[in-house]
């Protein structure tokens, strides 16, 4: 909503994923919770955690780490949930911890290199580096709604 | 809803709207012409639904929709004018260009095609009525002046010299300013007859300071010169009527002309200056206590009016967004969630049954239940629309197999959830077919058994015990049991030799793949038969039955829950996680010893149950929660009973509770697990998943061993 003054100005919420510095459009992050206990789905793909109550609503959480094949992690109390929209749908995001927002321009971000046959690179819109750490900065439509198709 | 910021659009679709308003009261009035209601105004009424739509359709440049009206209307029209006599030839041509008239809405609507073929035909037979003498082709000028109908006829002005020229003396009384009238208002529409010089007289008007502001202190004289009558101008003053003085007299026609000669193009200048001028204070004064002035008027007519269909049927009704309404049911859903939450938690607090805080709570759940309740019936509609669609498919399927049939309906008030109502739709249709198809005899047969040689099929909904009930009766000859028994057999779907009890013969009609037509007729007996319709009301939450008695008549029962947004379900638990079951499929609860459960083959149990055998699901192990146990010993069994009446018993952990639960829609764009219906939230504001049993057992792969409707017959050998 505050795309006034420059177009490509963006801000980026940084979290960390099984030690890997991530970060995703504010824009699209509804809101960030503590971590509840889930309802797993039955036959559900490992990375989907379940589903949990929130506000009245039913909402699927993935666990990010899985998601990206970074291997499955303890979760306890720390860890976190990023609520996302896509289109209209809202999906928790099950990750460590959350960083920061960074603000920046999308000159600072650069194309990940050519990694097309990595299914994990898929994902990663692109990269950037914000005090000396790399960042990956997710391509939410690639990380989200292969859920469906998987489940077609 | 719409997406489009189109004003027309939006007027298009509330068209539409409406003409669903007026295509029901046009079924109202055909099924009142029918019953033998004969007044004017009932036919009134149906050319009023038809004039409207055409008036609608026209604005709209719906050429085929008003050219059908038209004709349509025309015919009515002659009805109405008493030249000609609906009988119950005409009747039936009315209620099949009603059903033409709302297909044609229908295809405007969306665009898609029409059946011109059976138009022509509907067109033809209305034409017969008419005679030679109406046969002028209609143009789109025939129809363009009407667009905005008032039905009030008020006639043309006629400009005539030698016109009758009336004074009209009007004097408001005290009450007519009380009651919302206006004398401007009375006297505009008196303008509006013809010519009119209206004079005030003043000269009652009292001192300032001696002017009470509610008085009415003028009197108005019109000299109306219009070819009109007396009671013409009567009908202006209809509403006013012992509310004022009002003499009219009739002035000689020879003095008029010079009167006359001025035609006041906008008669109220000669009204309002008189008004708004030095006697402000009657006027304005009133207004406060009178806001509108519009409003009042409807109201008075209505006790002169015989009661009839036209006012008996007006409602207030307030359109809504459904996406509003779904928005409170949620909301209500929550607080319901919510007040089950705090329940919990002032429990755990320990605090004392009679604490001010418990009576409080109590309180709060009885009043988040009325408001629950009260929030299903804004969704809930009358049964009404659902039965009218049904008469219609009576006349159609009636006129396909040359039957006589009458279609009574009953307890058309009743109201049922929107959803519900939606999807009763197929199976009541697939259901009435059949009883006119397959449940009646054909007309030689009926009189030779001395019925009536009219078919009757009675609609009902009532609500009982927290349900609706709709049931399908018929007068015809029954279940044929021995033909249904030897067809079973013959289809392999029970074993030749099985003994079944009638009711247990009738239960076949909903197995699968059953089919009593000889042939398959136009009509019904696809090959889909009752067991789609018992699928379809299962998946309501409903129940399905059938009562048929020899020579009688046969009868199918459905049993509904009032709304799809509540179920009472069973909460279990399995392998740690709690788990809701659907009530209605739950037959019973076991216990298992050791030497109930046999092992049919590796990984395939069955469980017996009163001498039978009733395949056996660990549902941990389905569910993909727990890996298989070494033995079922000691577990709990649910035996549920399957949509296509076939049994299964379930292996749980435990069973917590029964309650109503909300049901939260899983949202199709994430996994959809098979087997889980939908989710709900516990008091702990925790989710549980709502299972589909028969789905789970189809998804898991594994087949019932051996035929179910066998083992059923196992069962009922026993």
């Amino acid at each position: 909503m505050n795309e006034l003054t420059n177009t490509s100005a963006l801000e980026l919420l940084t979290f960390r994923v099984a030690d890997q510095e991530y970060s995703l459009d504010i824009m699209s992050v509804r809101e960030i919770r503590g971590w509840t206990r889930t309802t797993p789905m039955p036959h559900a793909p490992d990375y989907m955690r379940g589903v949990i109550n929130l506000r009245g609503t039913v909402l699927p959480v993935m666990d990010l780490a899985r998601r990206l094949n970074l291997g499955a992690r303890e979760t306890t109390d720390r860890n976190v949930i990023i609520v996302v929209k896509l289109g209209d749908t809202l999906t928790g995001l099950l990750v460590d911890a959350v960083s920061d927002i960074v603000a920046m321009t999308e000159d600072d971000l650069q194309p990940p290199p050519d990694l097309a046959s990595d299914p994990q690179m898929s994902v990663v819109r692109a990269l950037t580096v914000i005090d000396e750490r790399l960042v990956r900065v997710l391509d939410l439509a690639s990380v989200v709604p292969s859920l469906t198709e998987d489940a077609a | 809803m719409t997406d489009t910021n189109d004003p027309m659009a939006e007027i298009r679709a509330s068209f539409f709207i409406e003409c669903e308003e007026l295509l029901e009261a046009l079924q109202d009035g055909l099924q009142q012409l029918e019953d033998g209601a004969d007044d004017p105004e009932t036919i009134n009424v149906v050319f009023r639904a038809v004039h409207s739509i055409k008036g609608g359709a026209g604005a709209f440049g719906l050429e085929p929709l008003v050219r059908f009206a038209h004709r349509y209307e025309t015919v009515l029209d002659e009805v109405r004018a008493g030249r000609l006599h609906a009988d119950a030839e005409a009747q039936k041509v009315f209620f099949q260009a009603a059903d033409h008239l709302s297909d044609l809405v229908r295809t405007c609507r969306d665009g898609s095609d029409i059946d011109e073929a059976a138009g022509e035909a509907l067109v033809d037979a209305l034409n017969a009525f008419l005679g030679d003498e109406e046969e002028e082709e209609v143009t789109a000028e025939d129809f363009q002046p009407l667009r905005v109908s008032f039905d009030l006829d008020l006639p043309a002005v006629e400009e005539s010299g030698s016109a009758p020229t009336f004074r009209v003396v009007f004097r408001p009384g005290q009450e007519l300013f009380a009651t919302g009238n206006e004398p401007q208002k009375l006297l505009r529409n008196l303008a509006a007859l013809g010519a009119t010089d209206i004079t005030c007289d003043t000269s009652t008007l009292p001192r300032l300071q001696e002017l009470a502001p509610e008085t009415p202190y003028f009197t108005w004289t019109a000299i109306v010169d219009a070819e009109i009558d007396e009671a013409e101008i009567r009908a202006v003053f209809e509403f006013v009527e012992g509310l004022c003085d009002l003499e009219i007299t009739r002035t000689d026609t020879s003095n008029a002309p010079d009167i006359d000669l001025p035609p006041l193009p906008d008669p109220q200048p000669e009204a309002v200056p008189e008004q708004s001028g030095a006697e402000d204070p009657p006027e304005n004064a009133a207004d406060p206590e009178t806001p509108v002035p519009v409003a009042p008027a409807p109201a008075e007519p209505s006790r002169k009016q015989t009661p009839t269909a036209a006012s008996s049927g007006a409602k207030s009704i307030v359109r809504v967004d459904l996406e509003r309404i779904e928005r409170l049911v949620n909301l209500v859903g929550e607080l319901v969630i919510n007040q089950a939450m705090l329940a919990q938690s002032l429990d755990q607090a320990g605090l004392s049954p009679h604490s001010d805080a418990m009576n409080g709570l109590e309180e709060f759940q009885r009043l988040t239940r009325d408001i629950q309740d009260s929030v299903m019936m804004i969704r809930a509609q009358p049964v009404k629309s659902l039965f009218q669609r049904m008469s219609r498919i009576v006349r159609e399927a009636s006129a396909a197999v040359r039957k006589d049939v009458r279609l009574i309906a009953e307890g058309e008030a009743t109201e049922v959830d929107k959803t519900v109502i939606e999807r009763l739709a197929d199976p009541l249709t697939h259901m009435i077919r059949n009883a006119v198809d397959h449940g009646l005899e054909q007309t030689e047969n009926r009189i030779a058994t001395n019925k009536n040689p009219v078919g009757e099929i009675r609609l009902t909904a009532a609500h009982r015990s927290g349900r609706v009930f709709i049931e399908v009766a018929d007068d015809g000859a029954g279940i044929n049991r021995p033909r249904v028994l030897s067809i079973a057999k013959s289809k392999g779907l029970i074993s030749q030799d099985a003994v079944l009890s009638d009711g247990e013969i009738d239960n076949l009609l909903f197995l699968p793949g059953f089919s009593t037509a000889s042939e398959i007729s136009d009509l019904s007996g696809r090959g889909v038969g009752m067991d789609v319709v018992k699928t379809s009301i299962q998946q309501l939450g409903g129940r399905i039955t059938i009562q048929s008695e020899k020579g009688k008549g046969t009868k199918f029962s459905i049993s509904l829950p009032l709304t799809l947004a509540v179920l009472d379900g069973m909460v279990i638990n399995v392998a740690g996680e709690t788990l809701v079951l659907p009530l209605n499929v739950v037959v019973e609860t076991l216990s298992v010893g050791p030497d109930d459960v046999q092992m049919l083959r590796p990984g395939a149990y069955v469980v017996r149950v009163r001498g039978g055998f009733v395949p056996l699901y660990d549902l941990g192990v389905m569910l993909g929660y727990r890996s298989p146990r070494e033995s079922q010993d000691g577990a709990i069994v649910l035996l549920i009973s399957l949509e296509d009446g076939a049994r299964a018993a379930l292996v749980i952990d435990g069973i917590q509770d029964q309650r109503q639960v909300v049901i939260k829609g899983l949202d199709d764009s994430f996994y959809r697990a098979p087997g889980i219906a939908a989710a709900t939230i516990l008091g702990d504001g925790r989710i549980a998943l709502i299972l589909d049993p028969a789905d789970i057992i189809a998804a898991s792969g594994q087949t019932p061993m051996p035929d179910i409707a066998q083992m059923e017959s196992l069962i009922a050998n026993e």
